[in-house]
């Protein structure tokens, strides 16, 4: 039996959709994006190399923190708490594990993701191509509700790149540096603190889930921060996937020597 | 015998704006299987359109105000005229019933100790309008609709039918009330959707089917206010008062055409928003009448001071009652110092900073960035006069809510003699309760005393099915649609804002022969939702309330309130005391009457001055002290 | 300033239609239900439509335009270029009636079964004491005038018919998640919004609040706020065993 748009009693159209205008260029836009992003994210995990220059002490975010045995000398500026992974294991996986599952489980990208991916919708009243649909009730989609931990899990790991990013403070000499590098790193931090304290799930637990603001002043003024940030979350978790390409990418070009770093001082 | 669907209820409500929602309500609450018969959706019914507010003295932004003060504003603002019995019960109740919306789980927006949030409106001395926003009659709408639901489910527990004691009908137009002798046994009318007919055997019928500004080319109303009521009870054989004072609120949108006359909210001005001309020059202060002279400012310094400091300064003109500010207006348009678009400039961008004037008036911001692309809180509003709301209506007792015909109640604009000349604004929320509440509980006493219930004879739901179906009958007459237009412009034209004998007496020529091409007009299509059928049917109801309209407005020879005669200039303490009573004559034809006011109660001519009361009464009237 | 506009616009009942085409004047500052509103005066005497503020507050002129969810007294003539066709059909989610206008009475069936408010028990009218910081919430889903565009626009229902009936939609999610904000509210309604009302298969994608003509931010402040609360209530471990351990006695 005919369903959706078509289904009986509703008015009956030919077209699908009427839509005139280019309802396809927004999420084949956001499509090409995540999808380079998963590509290069996973050709850059399974790499194993190129992520620290160990004269600035430059860090990529995609491994941070190293810590396991197989690091390079230097990069694992946070110990090791591993022994050797096996060869074809990242280094990275359990960053790679939270990050992933951050963005993953995000409101935003489930919406990108939905419309650009999954086509359920591609746009707004547009017909999506799945003969039937659960949405978020059952497994697997039903773990996105566990958005929250990932959260804290980015919290702690957005702490360790502010590390990463004091470290990357560092001169040839030993002493107190600034490279471009360094710059393009704390764009990078600020880009990506913006975008999880933006989070819907941090909103929801700083004040979003109290009844009364009014009987808890100070959550109320963390809740309306937040909610001057939440309304530009898509932006900031889109500003925050390229600033995190290209400062891993400057810093594998650092380390791989195809060029050098620009120097400020020292 | 004709064929339709049947239903049995105790009370029927007709209409689901504020006033039908709450008698529906309290019929309910008082055991009577009640339904609710409206024209359009459920909750769409022209209360959301309200926007400032609901006036009732609950003393919250200042503790002065109480129930005397609201009674002595509101019979200021009707120039005397109020029934003052309506007007008391409407200041002593109408704390009680915006409260009680509170219980049904309203948001009205709160003062710094959590009460509700009380604000200006012109003709108010105190702040007094409990709102939302600008989107009060929103919050009211929605807050009575859930309330309904809310009975709705209680049935349900009760019964496993959430019909069973209160239903709604929605998309269903009455054409006619049934009687047994002199009192109601029903209500005829149609599905919208279908066409079909239906009948309710009741023997209580509350009319709340609001006003009748779509008999005027530009109106704030919506189609829905034809004056199905007013022509209903005329029909069933009850009186309406009051007619010829229409209240043209003075600020309507003007431009773009489609959307003339939308409402521009009072509250801009009570928020500090004020009426310019084309030469910049704030004009109110030259039009302030003398019985206003004492309370007004009279520079615009102190004008300005008094939105920071309202007990030490008296308050600006803007804020003057709306029939004063629309003739304003009229006379400044009419000077030569209007708009490009034939209005005058209404500027808050000057006075309030852009976060505030969108915190404040939202969806005017919306309105006039998607209407006409002006961003408010940048540049003026153009505004001029628009017919927004009709003071007279259905004759009632003012504590029961009925009419002169047993089984029939009317509350909210329906009703008349509660705002006198003019109404207030704020006061028209606040009667919707007040009124609403008493009518369902009237009709709910009513029913209880009947020793038999009145029965619905055969032939006359033929006669009203054969009445329905006449537009359908001829052919080659005239488009409804023209008739309807040409009746919109003649009104306007001849009855508007300022009335002159000559025009009214033409108005009731071309309605003489508005009512023959009615008679003739026809009908394309089929009985399924068809509007021009539709629009045949209200048009009738259109020209007998016009007819009203009309003839009262030629016979009374004064100005007073929504009444303004450019022959009779002046306000006539003899004229106070008539009120002009409209009823059909034996062939249709509407007639008009004289009948003498009722005289204060002397605990209420007490709440005024002397001095105040001679303005308006005649010296035999005046308290002997 | 007037053009002829050229329209094309769904003629039909439940048994079947077509788009049919019509040339329609048009002027300066109108909005498409002006149009159709003169097509009706001059054309199509008998072209069911359904409206009746014409400002935006009353949401019942609901329909789609080239293909989009709007209000018709919203969308004006001069987004559209003179020579484009504009394109008008009812909403295609719900049934259709006639014409334009459909059958929403899904919509007020799921109203009904959303617990209504629940006054605190002991505080009489009169006495509500509530902060404007915390009714401010609830405020933005009040200003909702129920025009059904997001119900209309929702992929769970108007891709899937049989998922209505274990849906509530946009609307009505906002509703509980108004009521769940309201500060005296006293019923708990996160774990029904969830089981009864479909909660689960909103997967956020935002129509809802693209197509808002009053501009609330649906998902972002209703609907994810309501899912976060059902996550504290239900996918929050601790509380999930909890649960379990207090059960297994009883």
């Amino acid at each position: 039996m005919a369903t959706g748009v078509s289904a009986p009693g509703r008015a009956q159209i030919g077209q699908k959709t009427l839509r005139t205008d280019r309802w396809w260029l927004a999420p084949l836009r956001i499509g090409v994006i995540l999808a380079f992003f998963v590509i290069y994210a996973t050709v850059r995990i399974f790499m194993n190399k190129w992520y620290w220059v160990d004269a600035y002490h430059y860090l990529t975010p995609l491994y941070s923190p190293c810590v396991t045995s197989s690091c390079v000398e230097g990069s694992s500026h946070l110990g090791t708490w591993f022994g050797n992974f096996p060869r074809f294991v990242p280094f990275s996986l359990i960053t790679f594990v939270i990050l992933a599952g951050f963005r993953g489980t995000c409101y935003y990208y489930r919406k990108a993701g939905y419309r650009s991916l999954f086509f359920a919708p591609a746009a707004c009243a547009v017909p999506e191509p799945h003969k039937s649909y659960s949405g978020e009730r059952k497994f697997p989609l039903v773990a996105l509700n566990l958005h929250r931990y990932f959260f804290y899990g980015a919290l702690v790991f957005g702490l360790l790149n502010v590390y990463d990013g004091i470290q990357a403070f560092h001169g040839k000499d030993g002493g107190f540096g600034i490279g471009l590098g360094t710059l393009i790193i704390w764009i990078n931090l600020v880009a990506l603190w913006l975008y999880t304290l933006s989070c819907h799930a941090c909103r929801h637990i700083v004040g979003g889930r109290l009844k009364n603001f009014s009987k808890h002043p100070l959550r109320y003024r963390y809740w309306t921060f937040v909610s001057k940030l939440n309304p530009k979350h898509g932006t900031f978790a889109m500003t925050s996937l390229f600033t995190v390409i290209f400062t891993d990418a400057y810093i594998m070009a650092l380390s791989a020597g195809w060029f050098s770093d620009l120097r400020f001082i020292n | 015998m004709t064929e339709l669907e049947r239903h049995t209820y105790d009370v029927v409500v007709i209409g689901a704006g504020g006033a039908g929602l709450r008698a529906a309500i309290e019929a309910r609450e008082q055991g009577k299987r009640t339904a609710i018969v409206c024209k359009s959706l459920f909750g769409k019914a022209h209360t959301v359109m309200a926007e400032g507010g609901c006036a009732a003295a609950m003393g919250n932004a200042n503790s002065n105000d109480n129930w005397q003060v609201h009674y002595r504003d509101t019979m200021r603002g009707g120039k005397f005229l109020n029934n003052w019995r309506m007007a008391e019960l409407h200041a002593q109740e109408a704390p009680d019933r915006v409260w009680e919306l509170e219980t049904y789980g309203a948001l009205f927006d709160r003062t710094p100790d959590g009460r509700i949030s009380q604000r200006n409106f012109g003709g108010h001395t105190y702040p007094r309008l409990a709102h939302v926003g600008d989107r009060t009659g929103l919050e009211l709408i929605r807050t009575l609709q859930q309330k309904i639901v809310s009975l709705q489910q209680e049935d349900f527990e009760a019964t496993g039918d959430y019909e069973a004691n209160l239903k709604v009908y929605a998309e269903c137009t009455v054409t006619e009330l049934l009687k047994d002798g002199d009192a109601i046994s029903g209500a005829f009318g149609y599905w919208r959707e279908s066409g079909r007919f239906i009948l309710f055997d009741a023997p209580a019928v509350v009319l709340a089917t609001g006003g009748v500004g779509k008999s005027f080319k530009v109106t704030s109303n919506s189609w829905e206010y034809t004056g199905d009521g007013h022509a209903l009870a005329m029909r069933a054989g009850a009186t309406l008062i009051n007619m010829e004072f229409i209240q043209f609120h003075p600020t309507g949108m003007v431009w773009p055409p489609s959307v003339k006359g939308i409402l521009v909210t009072e509250s801009v001005r009570g928020d500090g928003g004020v009426l310019k001309n084309s030469e910049g020059k704030r004009f109110m202060f030259e039009y302030v009448p003398d019985v206003f002279r004492e309370q007004y400012a009279e520079t615009e310094d102190e004008a300005d001071r008094w939105y920071k400091d309202p007990d030490n300064n008296r308050r600006p003109p803007e804020l003057l009652p709306r029939d004063e500010v629309a003739r304003a207006i009229n006379s400044e348009v009419k000077a030569g110092r209007g708009t490009p678009h034939g209005g005058v400039f209404l500027d808050v961008s000057s006075r309030l900073p852009a976060e505030e004037i969108t915190r404040r008036l939202p969806s005017m911001h919306h309105q006039f960035k998607e209407l006409a692309d002006v961003d408010i809180t940048a540049e003026p509003m153009e505004v001029g006069p628009t017919c927004h709301y009709v003071m007279g209506g259905v004759e009632v007792d003012p504590d029961t809510a009925s009419s002169v015909v047993p089984g029939l109640f009317a509350a909210g604009e329906v009703a008349g003699g509660m705002h006198g000349s003019n109404r207030l604004g704020g006061n028209s929320l606040s009667d919707l309760l007040v009124f609403g509440r008493r009518a369902g509980m009237g009709a709910a006493v009513y029913v209880d005393s009947l020793q038999e219930r009145p029965k619905i004879d055969e032939a006359d739901i033929d006669a009203a099915a054969t009445e329905a179906l006449a537009p359908f009958e001829l052919e080659g007459g005239e488009n409804p649609y023209s008739i309807h237009q040409e009746l919109q412009q003649s009104m306007n034209d001849l009855v508007g804002i300022i009335r002159k004998e000559e025009e009214m007496e033409q108005a009731l020529g071309r309605l003489a022969e508005f009512r023959g091409r009615i008679a003739k007009m026809t009908v394309e299509g089929h009985r399924q939702f068809n509007p021009g059928w539709h629009l045949a049917l209200d048009l009738r109801n259109m020209l007998t309330v016009s007819e009203c309209v009309a003839k009262a407005a030629l016979r009374r020879q004064e100005s007073r309130g929504g009444h303004t005669r450019d022959d009779y200039p002046g306000m006539n303490a003899e004229w106070r005391k008539k009120l002009l009573v409209c009823a059909l004559d034996a062939d249709g034809g509407v007639n008009v009457t004289e009948e003498q006011q009722i005289p204060m109660r002397e605990d209420l001519l007490e709440l005024f001055e002397l001095d105040e009361l001679k303005k308006y009464l005649t010296d035999e009237e005046l308290p002997a002290k | 300033m007037s053009y002829k506009g050229k329209f094309r616009v769904w003629r039909g009942d439940s048994d079947g239609g077509e788009l049919k085409d019509y040339e329609v004047e048009v002027n300066e500052g109108e909005v498409v239900l002006d149009v159709i509103h003169r097509l009706q005066a001059t054309q199509t005497p008998d072209m069911a439509v359904r409206w009746n503020c014409k400002a935006g507050k009353c949401g019942s002129c609901s329909a789609e335009i080239n293909g989009m969810p709007k209000l018709m007294c919203m969308c004006r003539m001069n987004t559209f270029a003179e020579d484009e066709v504009v394109t008008v059909t009812p909403m295609r989610t719900f049934p259709v009636i006639r014409d334009l206008v459909t059958d929403v009475s899904f919509n007020y069936q799921k109203a009904r079964e959303i617990p209504a408010f629940k006054p605190p028990a002991d505080v009489k009218p009169g006495d509500y004491r509530m902060q404007q910081v915390d009714v401010e919430r609830s405020q933005e889903f009040r200003k909702c005038i129920e025009c059904f565009l997001c119900q209309d626009t929702c992929h769970v229902i108007r891709d899937h018919e049989e998922n209505k009936e274990s849906f509530s939609g946009p609307r009505f999610l906002m509703r509980i998640a108004e009521l769940d904000m309201h500060p005296l509210d006293a019923a708990d309604r996160q774990h029904a919004a969830q089981e009864q009302h479909g909660l689960g298969f909103c997967n956020i994608t935002k129509c809802c609040t693209e197509v808002c003509p009053e501009h609330i931010k649906i998902t972002d402040n209703a609907l994810i706020p309501m899912k976060e609360r059902v996550a504290d209530r239900k996918y929050d471990p601790i509380v999930w065993l909890g649960n379990k351990i207090r059960r297994r006695p009883a």
